[in-house]
Parts: structure tokens; C-alpha cells; sequence
């Protein structure tokens, strides 16, 4: 079975500007809803208290939180978990509260209101912590952009690291574009999700690196333009399939993996999706205008003779 | 052209049986079991132990399917998780007449059912994380702020104390903020108090100010003694905590340093947050009282308390105290274990300002008579040293006796425990039920094998023959993976999960780019042979190139990542490693091995590469 079988080379190149239009724009309005709508963090980022309650059957949301605005408790959020007899409660971090018994009497509220609620999973973090895990993870996708560079420099082109990095970068922002517009939930999974996505698609970026490297080598006569889209071509089918495979696992995730799981699947589909889109068709052409050269990968061999003078 | 040598297909088959064997202890599940580990130091879980557990758990009928007697900790194995929690009971009782001081730790547990053999070979299953079996995690903050201003409090009173030695006039002493301000009326005064405070406190970084009438030595803190203090006080309160998580009978805490500031408490398996808070959480307090001598001839129990002291020959001597308590456990700046002028063991005790005015004056009017040092924990007390007021003191004094060194360790960890080097606060709480624990596990299991199970499907139809070695190398490849987070004993958590699978989603890329690579070589007119090893060695270079990348974003991850992401970012990056070795090299033997040794082959089992 092969589901490519692509003769002649696709000329990708000649639509490089509409790519660049589209990439600019959903770049564009991902920065834009970011702005606007902002991040829906969870509390691992902003503090505070969360528990996850089951229930032996049913119940509804309304009248949990009824039941808790009784009890003077305010600000807090009360959603389904997965299934309508899981609750999810958060509460805000209060100024002062540096103790977790918060959680202990919203169970005992709970419990009056309800006595088959179950504590599942209880979750407090204090004002300090979210703040260094945010600069953390800012920090983390730096080095991870400035090692990126750094190697692809190395190993090709300063170019190539350039324009590698830009089109994963624009991946990253969509992933987050995306979780601003649905308000999806931001976590420390979602986040090794995305630097995973960063790393993962910058695989393409290499592959298609290396045949281009390749086909300045082979093809001797042929322009800049074509040795692009040629590269391109013999490695589509390559991107097409793994990133499949990938997407197999990741599907698999987001059926059976549950609500914690969740996100962090649809953070990577996202990736994956846009890596293919954003290493083929946003990272070559760059490299194109960046003005890549056959001098710039294939350095002269210098003449080298056996004779020796002594 | 395409043959290992036979060395290549020995190191592959012995790493495949190295990986099966580190990985089988995996498999065999967990069996409900008591661990009993020491609660107090100088308990040992010895044979006699072991014997009194045996004839306990046979007075009361109940058969051990195991004991294991490991480094200073015995775990016994039992049927079933009812047995186990009868069997608890009656270890406990046996082990610990006295509920009120337990010697033992005695807890539920659960223990492999992987044969002895592999534990020999150390061969043990993944440890898995708290959201996998369910407990408690903690993050304490310590407070090191509060932990300079009450060592700086500590160095006033000694500056008050050396400059009264050496008789320089000083106007005043106080801490104001984070420097010790001593006030002074001329110029020499300052110089030569100056001389005597640098000779005896090495930690304080002298800088003059004021002018006039109003001179000034601001003292503070030099900054590589403020980071001696602040380890010191980490150390001592993970001490505690130790201590603490003792008495809370957790089978296997975990405490562990987080970076400068922070302790993490895990406790597997405890459920009651409340309680494990409330302990983790309690201050001791320590008081220092004069014994009341009259009570203690008369035994008469008027206007005294009255605290019970465990003598070193193991007996216990109650002592009654006057109401009046001279010195509290916040007034406490540190206790060591060192030795007297007579080189005999003791323990050096230093108080705050405050603390040293109020020793003085009382052990100026109590020479001769004796002084209890209390431990007020629970709402309990334990008179923790007796002993005779020989001089009047101040903020520094010795407790001097018969001691052995273990012994001054003791009591100068004991007043330590009660005086927290420096308060502590809950930064991070989580709790996971177990029934949430088992149901991550199934649903990171399925995850994984659904999504292997479907990719594997389609590499088949869609490679044939070269599609088998690829999952074989896939195979291989999630071996090698668990049988190294089996032997590092790393912890698996849901995350980790997460990332077993999808690195086996990302190494199949290798797999793909060689199969690809093949094709087209065939499709160009290579010979079979030619394709193959063509593939391979094309494919290489840019397998590396792109594992590099992909390991650079999990290092990373690694680095900066804490709790959940850390142990994402772990199976990642070790999964990039294994992935290489298994779809370079593993896969590349089993084509080897299968296409290799034919002269003439015509054609390979790759799908079909004409045009049509």
C-alpha cells in the first residue's frame, strides 16, 4: 500500500506568498485572542484550591453550588469532570490562606449537602508557586528556541535555524491561540505538551533541511526554487505518515485517557496538525527568502593533493 | 553489504534480554503486606523482632504468605488486604505495648510479587507516583527570612555579652531589620568594641555609620554565613519532618529537599489530609523550668506539673516543676552537640536576647538547684534534660553530664525539634483517592495500548515485512524503556504514561524516514540490496539530527520542569535515547538477519514501489 506516489515535483514554492498570507494571518489572530481573551490557567498557575468529587450517582451541578453559596462560600466554580456524577470545585486563593484546610471544610459542605460525595483528588497551591512554574515555562521555551537555533546552525545553516525556529514558534502560538479561544484550560501538562510539540515538529524542519542540503548536492542545474520544492516533494509522503502515526497515539489519548489527559492530547493534535502545515510550508519558504545558496551548505572541497613538500 | 557481524546481533540479543528481564518484574503485580521499620533511632528491627511477629501473627491464626527482611525494615506479606489490616493490628499490639511511645512503625504496605531471583538481580518493578496509588504531597516552604532575624537575635545577645566581658561601653544594642545596630558615644569606644566583636562573631560584616555623639557599628549578617544558616535550618526542619512523618506510620515517605527554601513531604496511601496537615504542621515548644526540689522529697503534687523523664537506664523518673516557665522554645537560637573544656560530651545551647536575660537572672538566684528543660508536643510534656544550675548564665550555656556523643546528638536534636529553626508554611497540597490512582493507571494503559495496537495495524498493512521489523523495533524500543525507568526505580506518574506512548508515536518517525527512503531508492532502480542499506545510511543523519532537537525541548523540560512535567519530561527524553538504538540499530539487524544472507534477491516486502 502507498498512498503517495508523486511523480513530478510539486511546485509549493509558487504559492509560497499565499502560505505566508495564511500563516501571517492565523499568527495574527492567535496573538490577537491571546491579547484579548488571555489564558484560562489552571490553579497550578494562579493558586488556589481545587477538588474533584464523585458522586455514587447524578448529580446536579446547580444545587452543589447552591449548596456552597449557603455555606458563604464565593468566587468559586463548579463544573462536571468527565462524567455527570464527577464535580470538579475550585476556589480562588485568598490573601492569607497559606494552609490547605480550605479544601477539608468545602468537603465537609459538600458532604452535608450530599453524603455519597467522595474526595477524589485535592489540589492546593499557594500564591508563589504558580508564579515561578510561569516563569519557568517561559524560561524553558526560550532555551529550548535558542538551543534549537543554536543546533540547526551548527548542523546546517544559520538560516535554516532561523526559519525553523519561526515556523515552530508560530505552531506554539497557535496550540496557545487555540486554548485562549476555547478557554481550555492551561496546565503544566498542556505546557510540556507544547515543548514537546516545539521539539517534535522541528523534526520536519530537519528532514526537509536535509533534502534540500542533499538536493543541492544531486541536483547540480536546478535553482534554488526547485531544489525547495523537490526536497519537499520526496519528503511529503515521510511527514504525511509519521505524523499519522503520531497522531494515532495522541488519539488514542484523548478516547481513553481521560479528563486529565485531555488537554494535553488536544494541545499535541493541534501541534501535530500545524507541524505539518508550518515545517513545509512556512519554514521553506523562509529559508527561500532568508536567500539561501548552494554556497551556504555545500562548502568548496578544497584541492588536495598526495605530494607533500617538506 | 548488509551483514553485522556477529558481535552486532550478540549485543542486540543480550540487550533485548537484559531489557525483558529488568521489565518482567512489572508483571507481576502487588500483594497487600505490614512493613514494620523503626520509629526512633536507636531501634533496631532485629531477629527478636522478627521473631515476636511471627508468634504474634500465630497466636492469632493468621499465616504470612511472606517475610522480607530488608535494611533495617521487615515486610510480611499477606493473602489479602482483610488479613492485612487484622495482621497490622496485631503486629502493632505485640510491637508496641505503649501506645503512647512507639518503638515501631508499624504500616500497610504493598509489597511485588516478582519472584526472589529478580529482586537478587535487582530487578524491581517502576515506583509508581502518588496519582497512580493515591496519597498526600506536601511543599513546605521555610521561612529563612524569619530564620536570619531569630540567628541575628541570637547574635545580639552574644555581642551584649562579649562586649560586658571586655567591659566596652556601649550605648545600646538592637536589631533593626536585618542588621544589629550597637550604639556608641565617641570614636575609640567604637574602634576597640569593633576588635571585640570581630574576634568573636566571625558571621557579623561590621560597617561604621552615624557621626557626632550618635556613632554607630551596623552589624550584618556576612552573605556566606546567611546561606550556612538558612541550609542549617532547612536541615533541621527536614529532621523534624522526619520525625514528624514517623508517628503518622506511612510506609514510605518520601522528604526530599526542593531547591534552596523548599521541602517536599509524599506520603503514599494516607488518605486523612487533615491529620497528616495537622501533624506536619505542629510546632513543639520547648520550656525550660526549675525542678521544684520540695515537691520532688515530699512527692506531693500541689502547684507543680509534673513530666515524666526516661532515665538512660530505661526507667522512667517523674519530675515536678514550678508553674513558672523561664525560657520558650522561641527563644531558642540553636543547641549542638560538642564537648566541655573536660573534652566530655555536651550539648551547647544558645538563647535569644530576650531568653538569655530572663536564664540569668534565674539561674543567678538558683545556683545548686536543678533545671528541666520540657517538650511540649501533642499537649504532652517530657522533661528531656535535668540538671544542676553550677553558675549564673546568660544567652549561652552547656548541659553538660554523663553523655555519650549519640547521646548530646539527641538532646541537642530533641531542643532543636521543639525550637523550629524557622516556621514553615504549606505552599502545595494534593490528594489523590486510590480509586482515581487504579483508574489513572487503566486509562494510561489503554491509552498505550489502543494507540500501539492501531499504529502497529497500519505500519503492517502499510510496510508488510518491513513493517513487522519496524514494530519489532518498536517492540524493543518500549522494552528498553520501561526496563530503564525499572532499574533507576524513577517514578511513574500519569504524565509518564503520556509520554511512553506518545515517544513510541514520535520513534516510529526513524522507522518511516528508513522504510521511505528504501522505497525510493527501489523506485530509483537500486538493487534490493543496494535500497536497503542505501535507506539506512541516508536516514541516519537526519534521525540523529531530528532526535537531537526533540531531545533538546525534553531537556529542557527537564530542567525547568517541576512535579507532573519532570516526570513527563524523564520518560521523554529516555525514550528519545532508547529510540535511536532500537530503530537504527535493532530494526537494522532484524532486516539483516532476514534479507541479508540471500545473494540474489529479487525483491523485498515493502509495499509496492512501481509507479503504476
Amino acid at each position: 500500500m502507498e498512498f503517495f506516489k508523486i511523480r513530478r515535483d510539486i511546485p509549493f514554492m509558487r504559492h509560497a506568498l499565499v502560505f505566508n498570507i495564511i500563516s501571517a494571518v492565523t499568527f495574527i489572530i492567535a496573538v490577537v485572542l491571546l491579547a484579548t481573551r488571555g489564558l484560562n490557567y489552571s490553579i497550578e498557575f494562579t493558586g488556589g484550591t481545587l477538588l474533584e468529587v464523585h458522586y455514587p450517582h447524578a448529580v446536579a451541578v446547580d444545587d452543589v453550588r447552591k449548596a456552597l453559596e449557603e455555606k458563604g462560600y464565593k468566587d468559586f466554580s463548579v463544573q462536571n469532570f468527565g462524567s455527570s456524577s464527577d464535580l470538579l470545585v475550585r476556589l480562588p486563593l485568598k490573601a492569607g490562606q497559606t494552609t490547605s484546610a480550605l479544601s477539608d471544610n468545602v468537603m465537609q459542605a459538600l458532604q452535608a449537602h450530599d453524603q455519597g460525595a467522595t474526595n477524589q483528588r485535592a489540589e492546593f497551591v499557594g500564591p508563589q508557586v504558580g508564579k515561578e512554574l510561569a516563569y519557568n515555562g517561559g524560561l524553558a521555551l526560550l532555551i529550548t528556541s535558542l538551543g534549537i537555533v543554536g543546533y540547526l546552525a551548527l548542523r546546517f545553516e544559520w538560516k535554516f535555524g532561523v526559519a525553523a525556529i519561526i515556523a515552530n514558534l508560530h505552531d506554539v502560538v497557535i496550540i496557545l491561540g487555540f486554548f485562549a479561544l476555547f478557554q481550555w484550560e492551561f496546565s503544566l501538562p498542556v505546557l510540556a505538551a507544547v515543548l514537546a510539540v516545539l521539539g517534535y515538529s522541528v523534526n520536519e524542519s530537519v528532514v526537509v533541511a536535509d533534502r534540500i542540503r542533499e538536493n543541492f548536492r544531486k541536483m547540480r542545474k536546478a535553482g534554488v526554487t526547485e531544489v525547495i520544492d523537490s526536497a519537499i516533494t520526496r519528503t511529503i509522503s515521510r511527514t504525511i505518515i509519521t505524523h499519522g502515526c503520531t497522531q494515532l497515539m495522541v488519539t488514542s489519548m484523548l478516547i481513553f485517557g481521560g479528563e486529565a489527559l485531555h488537554y494535553f492530547a488536544l494541545a499535541l493534535t493541534i501541534g501535530i496538525l500545524f507541524g505539518i502545515y508550518s515545517s513545509v510550508l512556512v519554514m521553506a519558504p523562509l529559508v527561500r527568502w532568508l536567500g539561501v545558496r548552494r554556497e551556504d551548505l555545500i562548502k568548496p572541497v578544497r584541492a588536495h593533493r598526495d605530494e607533500a613538500v617538506v | 553489504m548488509n551483514r553485522y557481524p556477529v558481535w552486532v546481533y550478540v549485543t542486540v540479543a543480550v540487550a533485548v534480554l537484559l531489557g525483558a528481564l529488568y521489565t518482567l518484574p512489572n508483571f507481576f503485580g502487588e500483594a497487600p503486606a505490614v512493613q514494620i521499620s523503626p520509629a526512633r533511632a536507636a531501634v533496631n528491627v532485629d531477629s527478636g523482632v522478627l521473631a515476636t511477629v511471627e508468634t504474634a501473627l500465630k497466636n492469632a491464626n493468621l499465616q504470612p504468605t511472606g517475610v522480607l527482611q530488608e535494611a533495617n525494615s521487615v515486610k510480611v506479606r499477606l493473602a489479602d488486604v482483610d488479613t492485612q489490616t487484622r495482621a497490622k493490628d496485631v503486629i502493632d499490639q505485640a510491637l508496641n505495648p505503649d501506645k503512647n511511645s512507639p518503638s515501631f512503625t508499624v504500616a500497610p504496605n504493598l509489597v511485588s510479587l516478582s519472584p526472589g531471583w529478580l529482586s537478587y538481580i535487582h530487578s524491581l518493578p517502576m515506583y509508581l507516583g502518588l496519582d497512580l496509588r493515591g496519597g498526600v504531597h506536601f511543599m513546605l516552604q521555610v521561612n529563612m527570612e524569619a530564620a536570619l532575624t531569630k540567628r541575628l537575635d541570637g547574635l545580639a545577645g552574644s555581642v551584649r555579652a562579649a562586649l560586658r566581658d571586655k567591659n566596652v561601653r556601649y550605648a545600646g544594642i538592637a536589631r533593626e531589620r536585618n542588621t544589629l545596630v550597637v550604639r556608641f558615644r565617641d570614636a575609640a569606644t567604637r574602634t576597640q568594641a569593633r576588635g571585640v566583636i570581630e574576634a568573636s562573631q566571625p558571621d557579623l560584616q561590621l560597617v561604621d555609620a552615624g557621626e557626632g555623639e550618635d556613632l554607630r557599628l551596623v552589624g550584618s549578617i556576612k552573605p556566606e554565613a546567611a546561606s550556612r544558616i538558612q541550609s542549617e535550618a532547612l536541615n533541621q526542619n527536614i529532621q523534624i519532618l522526619h520525625n514528624r512523618v514517623n508517628e503518622l506510620g506511612v510506609a514510605e515517605p518520601v522528604i526530599q529537599q526542593q531547591g534552596a527554601d523548599r521541602v517536599v513531604v509524599e506520603l503514599p496511601g494516607v488518605q486523612d489530609t487533615t491529620r497528616a496537615q495537622e501533624i506536619l504542621g505542629r510546632t513543639a515548644t520547648l520550656e525550660v523550668r526549675l525542678v521544684d526540689e520540695e515537691a520532688m522529697r515530699s512527692g506531693s503534687q500541689l502547684n507543680v506539673d509534673v513530666f515524666p523523664e526516661h532515665r538512660r537506664d530505661g526507667s522512667v523518673n517523674y519530675v515536678p516543676t514550678k508553674r513558672q516557665v523561664i525560657v520558650t522554645g522561641d527563644q531558642f537560637v540553636g543547641a549542638r552537640a560538642t564537648f566541655d573544656q573536660n573534652s566530655q560530651p555536651a550539648v551547647s545551647v544558645e538563647l535569644d536576647q530576650g531568653g538569655g536575660n530572663a536564664m540569668r537572672q534565674a539561674t543567678r538566684e538558683n545556683i545548686k538547684h536543678l533545671m528541666a528543660i520540657v517538650l511540649i508536643e501533642k499537649g504532652k510534656g517530657e522533661a528531656i534534660s535535668v540538671a544542676t544550675i553550677q553558675s549564673e548564665f546568660g544567652s549561652q550555656f552547656q548541659i553538660t553530664g554523663l553523655f555519650s556523643p549519640t547521646e548530646t546528638n539527641n538532646l541537642a536534636l530533641l531542643i532543636r525539634a521543639g525550637a523550629l529553626a524557622a516556621p514553615m508554611d504549606i505552599v502545595e497540597a494534593r490528594t489523590v483517592g486510590p480509586s482515581l490512582g487504579a483508574e489513572n493507571i487503566k486509562k494510561g494503559f489503554d491509552s498505550t495500548l489502543y494507540g500501539f495496537s492501531a499504529l502497529s495495524l497500519f505500519i503492517l498493512v502499510y510496510y508488510v515485512v518491513f513493517g513487522l521489523f519496524s514494530v519489532g523495533a518498536l517492540c524493543v524500543n518500549l522494552l528498553f524503556l520501561i526496563a530503564l525507568l525499572s532499574v533507576m526505580q524513577a517514578t511513574l506518574t500519569l504524565p509518564g504514561i503520556a509520554a511512553i506512548a506518545l515517544t513510541l508515536g514520535m520513534a516510529i518517525d526513524a522507522n518511516v524516514l528508513i522504510n521511505e527512503r528504501i522505497r525510493e531508492e527501489l523506485r530509483n532502480g537500486s538493487t534490493p540490496q543496494a535500497a536497503i542499506s542505501a535507506g539506512y545510511e541516508r536516514a541516519f543523519g537526519t534521525i540523529l539530527d531530528s532526535n537531537v532537537t526533540t531531545l533538546i525541548a525534553g531537556l529542557a523540560l527537564l530542567i525547568f520542569g517541576s512535579g507532573p512535567v519532570r516526570g513527563f519530561a524523564v520518560v521523554h527524553c529516555l525514550g528519545i535515547l532508547t529510540s535511536i538504538f532500537s530503530s537504527v540499530v535493532v530494526s537494522r539487524a532484524l532486516v539483516n538477519l532476514t534479507y541479508g544472507s540471500r545473494r540474489k534477491l529479487a525483491r523485498v516486502a515493502i509495499g509496492n514501489t512501481s509507479w503504476k
